[in-house]
């Protein structure tokens, strides 16, 4: 308190968040947007987890779909696809930052086609339980929940990497022409930093903790 | 001016060598999870360890891909209890009832 500057003629306080006419976060508007989403999101996806990681071990007969040759096989490269495209927002933030565009665009398009990729994968992965006998409702193994919980968890995801990809599409046109600045693809990125965190407990506990033996 | 030089501060992150070594970590949290599955331990040690790895992962991500680490530390006071207290308070409400109707379940 001793160390602020007052205004002589006013009394106010200078060089302080308080005073007004300062971002207290040293951030702009649309980034701090974005991370008070992805709280939100955060609590959205934890309540979701919290309920199933109560109904995965209060059920004795939960059903364990997955052997480890092919699906956890399966949903580990699915998992490295996703982090690799995390890996290259990240090069396309690097690049927005230093105001290098052609790089910046195709560091985008790259992640889009991880996340495309991580779509794909994960689609064929619903399909062969659906082949399987697995639905919403219904499995031949156990606890008719699991589908519920499964496709409920992993479908609220993937609607997540698909709009993500939407998004990332749309600020790569702009940001390729000139229209958005480096923080819109920033923020773009914590968007898709965050799909990745999600599945850093999805993977896990859906399918780690579902494994046939 | 201030502000200026704060913002750029902020935007600094770390550097491709450091991302990169954050990614090769998650990739190797990655494996030792699967590694883990291999091992068939008992379902409620399985789920801690799972979580705990898990946290660290998301650690990870938040402090250097999503550049937390290099934001207004005021930022992480604002966001991060705020976040742990919701999560505590649904996970108290939620388990006791959670088990108390489990108990109410026909046998």
């Amino acid at each position: 308190m001793h160390d602020v500057k007052t205004d002589a003629a006013t009394g106010a306080a200078m060089d302080s968040a308080w005073s007004g006419g300062t971002p207290p976060f040293a951030m702009g508007s649309k980034k701090l947007g974005m991370w008070l989403f992805i709280v939100s999101d955060t609590l959205t996806f934890s309540v979701l987890l919290i309920t199933y990681t109560y109904s995965r071990l209060t059920n004795p007969d939960w059903p364990k779909p997955f052997p480890m040759n092919p699906a956890i096989i399966f949903s580990t490269t699915m998992t490295v696809v996703l982090l690799a495209s995390s890996l290259t927002m990240v090069m396309a933030v690097m690049a927005a930052q230093r105001n290098d565009r052609k790089a910046a665009v195709l560091w985008i398009i790259a992640t889009m086609a991880g996340g495309l990729s991580f779509m794909g994968l994960h689609l064929r992965e619903w399909f062969h339980l659906f082949e399987e006998g697995a639905t919403i409702t219904h499995n031949p193994w156990g606890t008719p929940q699991f589908g519920a919980v499964f496709f409920g968890i992993t479908g609220m995801h993937m609607t997540h990497v698909l709009i993500g990809v939407i998004y990332l599409g749309i600020v790569a046109t702009g940001y390729g022409r000139g229209k958005f600045s480096a923080e819109d693809v920033e923020v773009n990125g914590l968007y898709w930093h965050f799909v990745d965190l999600v599945w850093m407990f999805v993977f896990p506990l859906i399918y780690l903790m579902s494994v046939k033996y | 001016m201030n502000t200026n030089t704060h913002a750029e501060e902020a935007h600094a992150g770390a550097s491709v060598g450091t991302n990169l070594a954050i990614w090769i970590g998650l990739v190797a949290i990655t494996g030792l999870e699967v590694f883990l599955a291999y091992k068939q331990l008992q379902p409620t040690l399985m789920l801690t360890i799972l979580v705990v790895l898990s946290l660290v992962k998301a650690a990870m991500i938040m402090s250097y891909f999503m550049h937390l680490k290099f934001e207004k530390f005021s930022l992480v006071l604002w966001l991060v209890p705020a976040m742990i207290f919701c999560i505590c308070m649904m996970m108290i409400f939620f388990f006791p009832e959670a088990f108390r109707l489990l108990q109410l379940r026909p046998h």
